[in-house]
């Protein structure tokens, strides 16, 4: 009877159908063949729910979209981004990731091999945050509705501090520090899209940020605010913590570090690199006399690492490299080149 | 932030604006005709080091401020066309048109709207897209119109029938002829743009220094090019002098660039042009030339298709028939009459993300810098 049924073509060397996404014998075949093997269960047992052991304490929970175009770009992936951003959301609480969730939206008509790219790319960074990816989903839709694949990931971490991470737990007098030099995804983005019109070798700064929060917490360090620097930049998460602080914050331009590719890059297109994107980058506020230590600990992942101001005032300001005080602008949404 | 170019250096900086403090004597004011020029000021808090008797007021060298809502109309009814790929520089998708909307709004409604940072991506897109027309809304001062006249220059020369142009570029010098013989002006001295004279020299500017007695410094765009042509400026007006002086020779020469010029002669011929808060402007702006002008837009679509669009910009400047007054004051904020903080709008009903005027969108009119900088 085998000879009568429709043919199926074989997960390795097509591209993703509506039927992948319509719950028959195609979803079943892109499970079993792609997604199982790839994140389990062990014994290839599928439910409706993953069942998480319960722990004492509590837990932080965060979901994310990616949306990023093109899917691939030089230092990652849009696999590679769904699993750190949303580890990187719970490190910003102080918390570990022990499940992600992985909710895949396919267009019709993604060739195969780069959906198998992505996974393995999402593998290998679920792998390298130890974070099991414990349930998913997988819809399509018609070509021409979406950008290849969107993805959604949730997911949850344990905090094992008892501190209150958050702008709410910023005080006047408290240091400002970066985890590293800022605007490289940006840049590398704009550049993958070939809407720079010029080259760069740059790549995206997209990381796991849970390494660096773990060795600050093991560092006894008082960790007052932490935000990782994703659209909009420092810029933008200055401002957000600064209302939620209800306080100022004055930063340094000279402090800042910004690797020329990317003050090049800006400089020429007019964009602003305190607003441009990153991926693997935070702000981490705590007591200046925490200052030394905690800048000691980032630099050991990131050498450029470094602290670029202090909570004061009202205002969010920036001194310039002539020493002189000016509003700190917000980025503006849509980062667009100027034009003379 | 990487190492300071020598345009930055603090010391000089410093340097520059002591001098600038020593040498002036009396109330001056200057206009820094780019806007570009005014975003630096603010961005690099050189506002904060003038002397309390230097006034600058800020100039129209904006392009995406002063271009027409009439203009703005045309490419926003070209973009909702199916059969077209509008292109044009980043921030004049920002700006609203004679509605509310912008071309932002018509990209979100499904119109192939394309942001390019040089008319050669223009050109390859008309080639890429045979079967589509691909208008390129042409904006800016003689710094982008030479890039825009090799564009048609090329156009015609493959033969590509699929291109038109939309075209909306200014002249600098009927702009500061305009500003000096309005009665309220206050403006004592220019410092010229830099970049357009690095393309146009400053030939043109010898008879407007002449005739209305007044010190033009041809000015670049780092801190300390900004300063020393203060400097001159005031230098020039504590002496009584009006001369043209040119203070960025390492990217200007007096002659300009003869082949962008050429090209630019070749391409376009000067007409009279509308601007936004300055009214129409004898040869301000530029239209195409036989047998360039068989890309524009109204040969390409027909003239007739625009008839709409016209006559209801003409009607009003912003508000439709019904809504509430547009309370903006870009006009006298582009002709120097007014500060952007003069505004009742300004920061409240208008900012950034919701604009009622042009200068309060572009990344260089005088209301974002003062939106965005002031603290």
């Amino acid at each position: 009877m085998d000879s009568f049924a429709c043919p199926l073509p074989p997960a390795g060397d097509a591209m993703v159908l509506l039927g992948h996404g319509g719950g028959g014998s195609l979803s079943q075949r892109l499970i079993d063949q792609l997604l199982v093997p790839a994140f389990g269960p062990a014994d290839g047992v599928l439910h409706d729910a993953a069942v998480l052991p319960a722990e004492a304490g509590p837990l932080a929970f965060t979901t994310d979209s990616y949306v990023v175009r093109p899917l691939f770009f030089p230092g990652g992936d849009i696999g590679s981004l769904a699993v750190f951003g949303t580890v990187n959301d719970l490190a910003m609480v102080g918390a570990s990731a022990i499940a992600l969730s992985l909710s895949l939206i396919l267009e019709e008509g993604l060739p195969m091999h780069l959906l198998q790219q992505v996974l393995a790319s999402i593998r290998i960074a679920a792998q390298r945050c130890g974070v099991p990816v414990v349930t998913g989903d997988t819809k399509v839709v018609e070509r021409g509705k979406g950008d290849g694949i969107y993805i959604n990931t949730a997911g949850i971490g344990r905090v094992d501090h008892g501190m209150q991470i958050g702008p709410k737990a910023v005080r006047s007098g408290d240091a400002i520090l970066v985890s590293g030099d800022l605007g490289r995804h940006g840049v590398a983005i704009l550049a993958a899209r070939q809407e720079l019109g010029f080259r760069t070798e740059l790549h995206s700064d997209l990381a796991p940020l849970q390494e660096p929060v773990r060795a600050l917490l093991a560092a006894d360090l008082e960790l007052h605010c932490l935000r990782d620097l994703t659209r909009g930049g420092l810029a933008s998460a200055l401002h957000e913590i600064s209302r939620g602080a209800g306080l100022g914050v004055l930063v340094r331009e000279n402090a800042i570090p910004i690797a020329p590719e990317v003050d090049a890059a800006c400089e020429l297109l007019g964009l602003d690199p305190l607003a441009m994107a990153n991926e693997g980058r935070f702000v981490l506020f705590l007591p200046a006399h925490q200052a030394d230590r905690a800048l000691a600990v980032l630099q050991r992942f990131q050498p450029s690492a470094a602290s670029i101001g202090c909570v004061r005032g009202e205002a969010v300001l920036l001194e310039t490299s002539l020493g002189l005080q000016r509003r700190l602008e917000l980025g503006r949404g849509e980062s667009l080149p100027r034009i003379c | 932030m990487s190492r300071p170019s020598r345009f930055r250096r603090p010391e000089l900086v410093h340097q520059l604006a002591a001098e600038l403090r020593r040498e002036i004597t009396r109330p001056w004011t200057l206009m820094e005709i780019c806007g570009g020029q005014t975003h630096a000021i603010l961005r690099h808090g050189l506002d904060q080091l003038l002397p309390e008797q230097l006034e600058l007021i800020h100039g129209p060298g904006c392009p995406v401020c002063i271009t027409a809502e009439a203009a703005i109309d045309r490419a926003q009814e070209l973009a909702g066309r199916p059969e077209v790929i509008l292109c044009s520089y980043g921030d004049m998708l920002r700006v609203p048109g004679s509605s509310a909307r912008t071309l932002l709004d018509v990209r979100a409604a499904g119109g192939d709207v394309r942001i390019v940072t040089s008319p050669s991506d223009v050109l390859a897109i008309a080639q890429a897209h045979p079967a589509r027309t691909v208008v390129f809304f042409a904006v800016g001062f003689e710094t982008t119109a030479p890039a825009t006249a090799l564009l048609a220059h090329q156009a015609l020369g493959l033969g590509l029938g699929n291109l038109a142009l939309l075209v909306c570029h200014g002249r600098v010098p009927p702009a500061m002829e305009a500003i000096l013989a309005a009665p309220e002006c206050r403006v004592q001295g220019f410092l010229a743009a830099g970049h357009v004279c690095t393309v146009m020299g400053v030939e043109e500017y010898r008879p407007i220094a002449q005739r209305h007695g007044v010190p033009i410094v041809v000015t670049g765009f780092e801190p300390v090019d900004l300063l020393e042509g203060l400097l001159q400026g005031v230098r020039q007006l504590e002496r009584g002098e009006s001369r043209v002086f040119n203070a960025y020779p390492r990217a200007s020469q007096d002659a300009g660039n003869g082949a962008a010029r050429a090209l630019m002669e070749r391409v376009f011929t000067p007409v009279d042009q509308h601007w936004r808060g300055l009214g129409v402007l004898s040869g301000s702006g530029l239209q195409l030339r036989p047998p360039y002008d068989a890309l524009d837009v109204e040969r390409h679509f027909g003239a007739s298709m625009f008839g709409a669009s016209m006559a209801r910009s003409a009607a009003g400047n912003g508000s439709a028939p019904g809504e509430p007054a547009n309370p903006c004051i870009s006009g006298r904020v582009l002709q120097g009459l007014a500060r952007p903080s003069d505004c009742p709008a300004f920061g409240g009903h208008c900012t950034p993300e919701r604009p009622l005027g042009a200068p309060m969108v572009s990344a260089e009119g005088a209301c974002a810098a003062y939106h965005r900088y002031r603290a």
